[in-house]
């Protein structure tokens, strides 16, 4: 059994008292060890219920700074953290909430040479990036080294999220065999999005997570959860294991890890 | 008439109206004729080859219609499509 401080008894005293969670179950999450990728509009709810929670490791990869028209939706960063690396911020407004939570913070870009150092600490990776090279090599990297990753992306008013955990469900590649090519899609930035929407998919995320960390419920493993905020419908679509997947699939084509490029922006 | 769920990517070629009404007794009839409706859709939808595109999917319900029968997968008058492409933001 944990050895529970009075102050933990206290502060987790909401989870404990919960069959499903229990002291058993809170050992669990702050034994638990969780990357997230990206300390944005998806990362900042993560990270700062994850963090209450008493998810004890959490790893926070983001090389970027924290920008004025970033405070519109990342609710982990403030004013004063303007300038400051996002990383760097989400751990200290983690530490003001929680000092149970050992952050470890990755100042770099994720790339097909440092990620599997970056993941190498972790079960669970959570996916808060804004651009699908970056997918597309994050999901490769959990199929290769068998780690579970919970998907959320966000476009305008739109969300979608999964948990690709391979070899018993899909992955990334088994919905969508290969990214967009550059100017068919638009991503980052130029697409706009409704500050509240990456809260809303992030916390859902979070919860999967947790789900996962405690073993109850049902993760969303072949099941893709769509939410129109504008509707307010929610909607879950199955999600199949794609026998020809190029790189979870019978016959893989893709058996190294590969740095698509960056690239952003509508056809004009 | 089945109903066709159109997403926030392609609003612009519906006027903004996120779902349409549009007859057809399988998916590429469907797909036909919502090109017809409101132009521009086959062009977002299918590559040069006139294979879909690999970063759209479609559902008739809650099925991707690359598990069913592709584009020949039978659809109802209740049925619900979905035009799924993949959305990348996140910060």
């Amino acid at each position: 059994m944990y050895d529970f401080t009075e102050e933990q008894l206290e502060r987790y005293s909401r989870h404990i008292i919960l069959p499903e969670v229990g002291g058993i179950g809170q050992e669990k999450l702050l034994n638990a060890r969780v990357l997230l990728v990206g300390a944005g509009g998806l990362g900042s709810p993560i990270a700062l219920y994850l963090g209450a929670a008493g998810v004890g490791n959490i790893g926070i990869i983001d090389f970027d700074n924290v920008d004025l028209s970033n405070l519109q939706r990342q609710v982990i960063h403030n004013q004063d953290d303007v300038g400051k690396n996002k990383a760097d911020s989400a751990k200290e407004s983690i530490a003001k909430i929680n000092p149970d939570v050992k952050v470890t913070v990755f100042k770099e870009a994720l790339s097909s040479e440092n990620i599997e150092k970056v993941f190498e600490n972790y079960d669970i990776i959570i996916d808060g990036t804004d651009n699908f090279p970056t997918r597309y090599l994050i999901n490769d990297a959990c199929v290769f080294n068998n780690k579970t990753n919970i998907h959320g992306s966000i476009f305008r008013f739109e969300g979608q999220l999964t948990v690709f955990k391979t070899p018993e469900g899909p992955c990334y590649r088994c919905l969508y065999p290969e990214p967009p090519p550059p100017g068919m899609v638009p991503s980052c930035q130029e697409g706009g999005v409704l500050g509240i929407l990456p809260g809303t998919v992030g916390v859902l995320q979070a919860v999967e997570a947790v789900k996962l960390i405690l073993g109850i419920g049902k993760p969303l493993i072949g099941k893709l959860l769509m939410y129109d905020s504008l509707s307010a419908s929610l909607r879950k679509l199955n999600l199949r294991k794609n026998e020809d997947c190029p790189v979870c699939g019978k016959n893989p084509t893709i058996t190294e890890l590969i740095d698509y490029q960056e690239f952003c922006g509508i056809q004009r | 008439m089945a109903n066709i769920k159109i997403p926030s990517p392609l609003l612009k070629l519906t006027n903004n109206e996120s779902e349409v009404e549009i007859s057809g007794s399988n998916v590429k009839e469907l797909l036909t004729n919502l090109e017809a409706a409101h132009p521009g859709f086959n062009e977002r939808l299918y590559d040069e080859s006139g294979s879909l595109r690999r970063f759209i999917n479609i559902y008739v319900n809650e099925e991707d219609i690359r598990f069913l029968d592709g584009e020949n997968t039978e659809v109802k008058d209740s049925d619900e499509v979905s035009i799924i492409p993949a959305i990348a933001g996140g910060k």
